[in-house]
């Protein structure tokens, strides 16, 4: 019996003794701690590449979704969990700056591309990628009710679609927070509201989160809900193509609202040279061509082509909504709470 | 006599590293944090009948899901403990498959079974997690208790009702009130399946920080909303400890003299016993049905890093970086948990005050009630002052996850070294014995069923820990439940294939996991 559980002692203590030797780093390596969102995604293989081009190593660390980098990055900012920071969006990026969490730095390739899509001159933060977020619909469910698909806000406060659109709450998901922002864009300040109001008329559900919107409620995808209208991605079509090649979805393209993702280097970088390196690594061919498979987000560098199923039932909405950072910032709390009024009344 | 009764020092020392831990890695952090909120806004916060509403649906929703749970627990605790019934080991490794679920997907199961969710759903899937808290706790003490008082009310003509309230209820509340403890500060803090089910209308103290902190870097309303939670979670604590105050000792018996065929009416609580496990398998089947949804295609896919390489790993990577994570945090939850223990019963032994021992006791269990995101956000301002800046060391996870598993093995180990009969050990000392030879002779023949009970416990939690994980595993390291919420983020059928197929490999692994711990005998508990 006692050998039993020196057996068993030992058996609990290996993988602690290997945990320990995997993480021990040797001092002498150029590392760069990048610090992202949960959503970052990049085959080993290419940051194997990356070191053996440049003698870096790029060494990542998930911290939640945009929110909570944001806030950590925030947090920490006298000393920094990082070198370099990638998925600051859109929506949090004026906390970032005004926080003072990055330091300078302007990529040489900015102007290739990135720069179109800049929060503000500072040259603080990199564009890295482009999420747009839009209604989704199912084509074979809306062709099976005899209906034509929607095409622009107005047409989902339509009576012919009452019942059919299911939302994030803009509190707690963000894809729910870019569509009301789109609707903001679209309808101004002052009948964004009442255009909800039309909505929730018209029978709009509103969930907590995009995994029971899309998973769940929305009949295209695999959870085959009863929904055929959607708040998701221009992208997300690309990953439901049918047996037959076709798209079995489609992004309504005039609902859309940008997203955009960024990268910099933080303020306080302990190898702050060779984290601009990483900037730019971001924002090379390499990179850009890895980022619709990888992570569901258009490239913002010029010239990088998109994959085959993206052109057939991803293609890049042409002009979708934006609104500056500072307003964002300035009014996220209260139009969240003039949503609730006149969505959960 | 005087080595029977070793000083108030030792048990001090004892205590010393476990208690050194928790101020290291949650009293700092979360004291950091708050202070960093604190400022004139918390008044506000505090005075405004909206908090007060979360606070009122925050308690009252806990305290229901812990009522659920301790009602169902009960037949099933009486199952394992009582009777000695083909398909036992079944039941107690099933009822811990619940607790390794990620809660996206058991919220996703709920609202599929529950319409839209809604305060009952919130309830009942809080329940279901926690159940086995309730069943297994209970029976570690059970499984222990000697049968005879039972019988003798019996044989004097007391209904088994009347057995039930006034003989066997008494020895059990110890056992039942720390598990509905434990029970309760889960539930009061759960995240995702109020979130999930609650489609954004139901708001509780944690997801209320969470969105405070995290969307509207509010921290002066996360402050205020903290220290409520701390606070209740200390009044619950409270309660607790005064309820468990007079645990009186018993004649503790070994498994085999105590658990028999049932007779009679026992054949009811059977009957209802397997009816709460029916009830926990069908959101169970509904997930594994899902992961055959188009045949094998999840299950194939598992040995590959996604649709088009949605993930960093494979799912058999993922199962070896989750046991890997799950064993250093189970080891180190016992280490720490057992010490305290000891402390606490040593304590008992000598004239230490009460409250000395409860305060102790009390500030172990503080970490399962207080906001993950709390604790996750104290630990970016503190820890960067150690050596090492721990903030983003993948130790960090197992340290962590130690925190939330160590009460576990407290609630689980404590009433029954409580319960031991203080007698047998004078005995021993009596006959010569030194006080290790005490705990050798005594305490650990008797209590290793439980021990072996808070392993299978300390490493189910573990496994199924997604908090901490998700926050600091890096991608290379990822667990079963990190990839299993990556998927369900994506679309794809694929993607959402392999989540499912992904989730029945986890319940599969804790399944085995379990059986294995509970199969080790150490030793068997000889007659006194």
């Amino acid at each position: 019996m006692r050998r039993r559980s020196l057996l068993l002692a030992a058996a609990m203590t290996i993988p602690l003794v290997a945990g320990c030797t995997t993480s021990t780093q040797d001092n002498a390596e150029r590392t760069v701690v990048l610090v992202t969102h949960d959503s970052f995604s990049v085959e080993q293989s290419v940051l194997d590449k990356f070191k053996a081009d440049t003698g870096i190593k790029i060494d990542v660390r998930k911290s939640g979704d945009a929110g909570a980098l944001t806030a950590q990055l925030v947090l920490t900012k006298a000393a920094p969990i990082g070198d370099a920071a990638f998925g600051v969006d859109t929506t949090f990026a004026a906390r970032a700056l005004t926080e003072g969490v990055f330091a300078e730095y302007k990529p040489a390739d900015a102007d290739k591309g990135p720069q179109k899509y800049a929060v503000d001159n500072s040259g603080r933060l990199t564009a890295v990628d482009v999420g747009d977020v839009c209604v989704n619909v199912d084509l074979g469910a809306l062709a099976g009710r005899e209906l034509a698909t929607p095409a622009t806000f107005e047409d989902l406060a339509d009576p012919r679609y009452k019942d059919l659109l299911v939302v994030e709450d803009p509190a707690t998901s963000s894809p729910g927070l870019a569509f009301l922002m789109a609707t903001v864009a679209h309808y101004g300040t002052k009948d964004w509201a009442n255009y909800w109001k039309r909505l929730k008329d018209n029978g709009v559900k509103v969930v907590s989160g995009w995994e029971e919107a899309y998973t769940q409620e929305f009949s295209g995808s695999s959870g085959k809900g009863p929904r055929p209208l959607v708040v998701s991605y221009a992208s997300s079509p690309s990953a439901e193509i049918g047996d037959d090649g076709k798209p079995r979805t489609s992004a309504l393209l005039d609902t859309c609202f940008r997203q955009v993702e960024y990268a910099g280097v933080l303020n306080g970088a302990k190898n702050p040279d060779d984290a601009r390196k990483v900037v730019d690594f971001l924002i090379s061919e390499t990179f850009q061509k890895l980022v619709p498979e990888a992570m569901y987000v258009y490239p913002v560098r010029d010239g990088v082509e998109l994959p085959t199923a993206w052109q057939q039932a991803s293609p890049r909405p042409e002009a979708p909504s934006t609104l500056p950072a500072d307003d964002i910032q300035a009014n996220r709390e209260r139009w969240i709470e003039q949503w609730r009024t006149a969505v959960r009344a | 006599m005087a080595h029977g009764r070793p000083g108030l020092t030792g048990a001090l020392a004892t205590a010393a590293l476990p208690l050194g831990f928790l101020a290291v890695f949650f009293l700092w952090p979360v004291v950091a944090i708050v202070r960093l909120g604190l400022g004139p806004g918390v008044g506000a916060v505090l005075s405004s009948p909206d908090t007060w509403s979360i606070v009122g649906f925050t308690l009252g929703q806990a305290a229901a899901a812990t009522a659920v749970a301790v009602l169902t627990g009960l037949p099933v605790a009486f199952l394992l403990a009582r009777t000695s019934l083909w398909g036992n080991g079944f039941v107690r490794a099933a009822v811990m498959v619940p607790f390794v679920l990620p809660t996206v997907v058991v919220g996703l199961a709920f609202r599929s079974l529950f319409g839209d969710g809604g305060p009952l759903a919130i309830i009942l899937a809080n329940a279901f997690f926690n159940v086995a808290v309730v069943a297994r706790t209970v029976a570690a003490l059970w499984s222990h208790v000697d049968r005879r008082a039972e019988d003798a009310a019996r044989s004097l003509g007391a209904s088994r009702w009347r057995t039930f309230f006034s003989v066997t209820l008494p020895v059990l509340r110890p056992a039942i009130s720390s598990s509905a403890a434990v029970v309760f500060l889960f539930c009061a803090t759960s995240f995702g399946v109020v979130l999930l089910l609650g489609g954004g209308e139901y708001a509780t103290l944690e997801t209320e920080i969470y969105l405070r902190t995290v969307q509207l870097f509010d921290l002066t309303g996360a402050a205020a909303l903290s220290m409520l939670q701390l606070a209740s979670v200390v009044a619950v604590l409270v309660i607790g400890a005064i309820l468990r105050r007079r645990s009186t000792a018993l004649r503790l018996r070994g498994r085999a003299d105590t658990a028999r065929r049932p007779v009679g009416g026992e054949w009811g609580i059977v009957a209802a016993a397997w009816g709460v496990v029916v009830a926990l398998m069908v959101p169970i089947v509904s997930l594994v049905a899902k992961s055959f949804e188009s045949g094998l295609d999840g299950y194939r896919a598992i040995g590959g890093t996604g649709f088009r390489g949605s993930l960093q790993v494979t799912g058999w990577e993922a199962v070896l970086n989750s046991l890997r994570a799950a064993t250093d945090a189970t080891w180190l939850a016992l280490v720490l948990g057992v010490l305290t223990c000891v402390a606490l019963v040593t304590l008992g032994r000598t004239r230490a005050r009460p409250s000395l021992i409860e305060t102790i006791d009390t500030a172990m269990m503080l970490p399962l009630g207080v906001s993950a995101v709390t604790v996750g956000f104290g630990y970016l301002i503190t820890l960067d002052a150690l050596p090492g800046d721990l903030r983003t060391s993948p130790l960090l996870v197992p340290l962590a996850q130690a925190l939330v598993v160590t009460p576990l093995v407290i609630r689980t180990l404590l009433p029954v070294l409580r319960s031991i009969d203080d007698r047998l050990r004078q005995a021993a000392a009596t006959l010569g014995a030194a006080p290790w030879q005490v705990w050798r002779e005594v305490d650990i023949p008797l209590a290793a069923r439980s021990f072996l009970a808070a392993t299978a416990f300390a490493y189910a939690v573990a496994l199924g820990e997604f908090g901490a994980t998700s926050f600091l595993a890096r991608p290379e390291s990822a667990t079963l439940p990190v990839v299993i919420g990556r998927l369900v983020a994506r679309p794809g059928e694929l993607n959402n294939q392999l989540a499912y197929a992904s989730c029945t490999l986890l319940m599969l692994v804790t399944v085995a996991i379990v059986i294995t711990v509970d199969r080790l005998r150490v030793g068997s508990v000889g007659e006194f």
